[in-house]
């Protein structure tokens, strides 16, 4: 396979321009011939389809909730990083590159991060002139806060709901071309199945998630704005239909998936609580803002929080990241907790966790500032866990969150399938082995809204419009067909084993072989569990109901399929990469005080892993790495 | 602890429905009640029945997926909590709860306590955003807004959704959650220009979604999950009377005409 990254030539600060320039452009009469599927409606979908009816391409758009607005960016809390420079606290597009190349543990490809950090300013205005309700300090401008990996200011905010408020102007835009019949909306459908026509991405093959109908969907181009693949996880912050199965059938279909293995362990979560336990929830990181992470200093400590002494704790970021301190990046916060766990000065039940503590802050600003900052969280907090954050430290622990890793795509997005397209966190591109707060917003924006405009153009004005392939074509009736066997065969195995069960296992040995810490013995024994988990799955898995109606059962077991194939990549991925980076900490390689260890000799790259067939393990190719503009160095924090 | 449960049970949208008794055991106060009904669903499922179908994803209480009547109130007893933030410490050992879909006639039953709201998108659709296309959006910080007023639509901002407020209305009116739009975009300067258009049009439009009309019951601010307040009714009245007067063709269509003063121009 050829990886091919088309980086536009030139100096750094001017690809962008110069791409747009040699970019070809489609007529705009000619625009409505052409069609294009958007699946998946959260910031990445909904701004796409939204930019791309507005162009006046006829855009179909579809999601399995039963409305866009239901897309899990809604869940996004803390805020969207910008180099706008308000604060006027150094700030600018070459230091929001700067830090997201570096945040990444130098593993992003330098110019889509370049083009990111430039879009960020347009994306704020853009929604701002949405009437996105962002926050506003008393002369009636926009006020910004800080977010880990970042010494400047530069995170927009709408409360703690910033996710809700983008997706909601993104949404409206959205509606608006609904209404004027420029995209069809198809909400409670479920991507299935990716059809290839002579090597082109050509369609998909959705099911009706009411009437439990199979249809073909023919177009120009398909677009993929599914998301991440944290649920593989089982526990994590993700909503519970978050999927891998649109990415996982593009990569069967021939499309690349490149470092699986990059996944985002937050370091701010409510622990679990029981074995019950259906997901977990995010305490935004911009409560590191203000919250201090500590725990005793002495092992198996069980008094309560107000019974230890200050110089009886370990606010032991301050400590070991001085520069930083509690705004370290997520990986090194992640994995600190867990060291001080592993000591066995964890609090709580189970010894899991780590508290966040708001005394101090409260006490200097008064509750009904913070109340101000963080109420709806201090509430959420409270909800769950029955006590009172303001009271009590919040007890808090890493969880899976976020996935780097996904579809490879070049500059453009396009996938190594002609045609696919890939936005959001369902690509692999800008955030490298680790992601910094604030951060995925502004990339699924600037995706959506700015760079898949310019370059699905680009692509459809290479071709012709109307070359008559339909959902008839004999490709799309044997896409068709395939989803309907493998259904029937879900449904028929009448095993004795429910999905989530499955699911259950499967995110445990995830989380205990290929989660925070990893190691070649952990991976290797993951891998044979998986591969006896999978063919256990296919004998014994239950699944009630019928396919032709609402079946939640079904739908989930499909999920699950699909995640139980993508976790042996994962933890294939992790075993190649003999070296730490970002959020892949191989115990193998770390430095002398525990941190990690880059090889960047050997690894210096992405890993696009091919699919090779059923029997034959899949194909690791490598795009490599330059970084001409951010010379490699170690991380540090201190 | 133990629970009894009635639950709605209906098959598909055109099938009658009526009520089922199922007991839980093993409910462990620190659930939350969808995962409650995780636990009942296992079990359902390892009795060959068919599990219970309800709408969640996020589980967080921000996606608006969510919702049912447990025993008549909207997301249930806990004041400000969608079903999914709802924890079972709040409940007692023993308890007989009842849960049912949302009822409107606007939002039809699809399977259990599955209901479809997609007439919420249409009245968005109507005219719940501003007309910017991408691109050529004046730089952010051009146009100071009042932090109070910003904080005013942000309140209004938070709806999710969810349609607890259609659902807890003896007349299963919509106005919450139209206002809520209308409230938030009409205090933002950036709303200005179609102030009065959006106001007519979504107006309008829930009313040919079958909705029914506000007669100030206040059922609605009492089971929003999010706080959204009857005021932006109040506000959303005074939109539309204002906009009425001013553009007094555009309302021709929206059946409101009647309401009109018959010597106005
Ligand atoms: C709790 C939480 C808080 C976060 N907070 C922040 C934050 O403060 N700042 C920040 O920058 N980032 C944050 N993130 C990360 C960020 O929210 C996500 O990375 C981002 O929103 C992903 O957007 P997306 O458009 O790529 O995908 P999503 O919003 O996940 O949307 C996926 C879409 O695809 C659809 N879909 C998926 N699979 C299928 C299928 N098979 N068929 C049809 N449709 C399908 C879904 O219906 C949905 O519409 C947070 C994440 C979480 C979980
Ligand atoms: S599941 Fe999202 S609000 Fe309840």
């Amino acid at each position: 396979m050829k990886l091919d990254a088309r980086i536009p030539s030139g100096p750094i600060e001017q690809k962008w321009d110069r791409a747009k320039f040699e970019m070809k452009l489609v007529n705009p009469a000619n625009k409505r011939k052409y069609g294009v599927i958007v699946v998946g409606t959260g910031l990445a979908g909904a701004s796409a389809a939204a930019s791309l009816g507005e162009l006046g391409y006829d855009v179909d758009a579809f999601c399995y909730q039963d409305s866009p607005r239901r897309a899990h960016s809604i869940a996004a809390q803390g805020g969207i990083n910008a180099a706008k420079n308000y604060p006027n606290d150094g700030d600018s597009v070459f230091r929001l590159f700067y830090d997201t190349v570096k945040g990444g543990d130098f593993r992003s490809r330098e110019a889509n991060v370049y083009r990111l950090a430039q879009l960020s300013a347009n994306i704020i205005d853009q929604c701002v002139a949405q009437g996105v309700p962002f926050a506003r300090e008393y002369g009636g401008l926009l006020a910004n806060r800080s977010f880990g990996g970042a010494q400047v200011s530069r995170t927009f905010y709408a409360r703690g709901q910033t996710g809700q408020q983008l997706l909601l102007g993104a949404y409206q835009a959205l509606e608006r071309q609904v209404k004027d019949g420029r995209v069809r909306m198809f909400p409670r459908h479920e991507m299935l199945e990716l059809v290839v026509i002579e090597g082109r991405a050509r369609g998909i093959v959705t099911r009706d998630l009411v009437s439990g109908e199979i249809e073909g969907h023919a177009a120009d181009a398909v677009i993929l704005a599914t998301g991440g693949y944290g649920n593989v996880f089982y526990l994590s912050t993700n909503a519970k239909g978050c999927n891998t199965t649109a990415t996982w059938r593009a990569y069967k279909k021939g499309a690349a998936f490149a470092n699986p293995c990059f996944t985002q362990i937050h370091p701010t979560c409510i622990p679990v609580s029981g074995e019950y336990q259906s997901k977990l929830t995010l305490m935004s990181e911009s409560l590191r803002n203000d919250g201090r992470i500590w725990v005793p200093k002495q092992r198996g400590d069980t008094r309560p929080p107000h019974q230890i002494s200050e110089d009886e704790r370990d606010y032991y970021l301050e400590r070991i990241y001085p520069a930083f301190g509690n705004l370290s990046p997520r990986d090194i916060a992640s994995r600190a907790a867990k060291r001080v766990c592993d000591e066995g000065r964890g609090v709580g039940p189970g010894g899991r966790g780590v508290y966040l503590d708001f005394a101090d802050v409260i006490r200097r600003l008064g509750r009904t500032t913070i109340t101000e900052r963080y109420g709806n969280l201090f509430e959420m907090y409270e909800r769950i866990t029955g006590e009172d954050p303001y009271a009590v430290p919040m007890r808090i622990f890493p969880a899976a969150h976020y996935t780097m890793g996904g579809l490879w795509v070049d500059y453009h997005l396009m996938s190594t399938l002609p045609g696919l397209f890939v936005l959001g966190e369902a690509n692999f591109s800008d955030h490298g082995a680790n992601r910094l707060g604030a951060s995925a917003l502004m990339q699924g924006l600037a995706d959506g809204y700015f760079v898949i405009s310019y370059t699905l153009g680009h692509f459809l004005a290479g071709g012709k419009a109307g070359d008559g392939v339909t959902a008839d074509h004999p490709e799309f009736r044997s896409a068709r067909r395939g989803v309907e066997d493998r259904l029937q065969r879900l449904l028929s195995l009448q095993g004795n084993r429910s999905v989530d069960s499955f699911h259950r296992e499967l995110g445990h040995w995830m989380w205990e072989d290929c989660g925070m810490a990893r190691n070649r013995q952990g991976l290797e024994s993951a891998l044979e569990k998986i591969r006896a988990l999978r063919e256990a799955y296919w004998k014994s898995v239950k699944v009630t109901g019928e396919e032709q109606a609402i079946n939640q059962a079904l739908e989930k077991a499909g999920r699950v399929a699909d995640f139980l194939e993508l976790g042996e990549l994962i933890c294939r991925d992790a075993l190649e990469r003999e070296e730490s980076c970002g959020a892949h900490f191989r115990e193998e390689y770390q430095t002398t005080e525990g941190e990690a260890l880059r090889n960047d000799q050997k690894f210096a790259h992405v890993a696009a892993w091919e699919y090779a067939g059923e029997n034959a393990p899949p194909i690791r190719n490598v795009e490599a790495l330059e970084f001409e503009y951010v010379h490699l160095a170690q991380r540090s924090y201190k | 602890m133990k629970l009894i449960l009635h639950i709605w049970r209906q098959k598909s949208r055109e099938s009658p429905g009526k009520m089922a008794r199922y007991e839980v055991s093993n409910v462990n106060e620190h659930m939350s009640f969808l995962e409650m009904l995780d636990v009942l669903n296992e079990e359902l499922i390892a009795r060959n029945e068919d599990p219970v179908a309800f709408d969640h994803d996020c589980r967080e209480g921000i996606c608006g997926s969510c919702g049912f009547m447990i025993n008549g109130v909207a997301h249930g007893p806990q004041r400000g909590t969608t079903v999914c933030q709802l924890h079972m410490r709040h409940f007692k050992e023993g308890q007989a709860l009842w849960l049912e879909p949302w009822r409107a006639k606007a939002f039809p039953v699809l399977k259990d306590l599955m209901v479809d709201r997609s007439a919420f998108d249409r009245i968005i659709a109507a005219g719940g955003y501003i007309s910017v296309n991408t691109g050529g959006a004046p730089e952010a910080n051009a146009l100071p807004v009042d932090k109070q007023k910003a904080d005013l639509a942000m309140d209004a901002a938070q709806c999710i959704g969810c349609g607890a407020c259609v659902a807890a209305c003896p007349n299963a009116s919509a106005a919450l959650f139209t206002s809520a739009k209308i409230s938030h975009l009409a205090h933002m300067p950036q709303g200005q220009p179609e102030r009065r258009r959006r106001a007519l049009s979504m107006v309008a439009r829930m009313q040919a979604e079958l909705f029914g009309a506000c007669t100030n019951h206040g059922e609605c601010e009492a089971v929003c999950p999010k706080g959204i307040e009857l005021e932006n009714i109040a506000r959303m009245n005074r939109e539309f009377t204002k906009a009425a007067w001013a553009r007094r063709d555009e309302v021709a269509g929206s059946g409101r005409r009647r309401l009109l003063p018959r010597s106005f121009p």
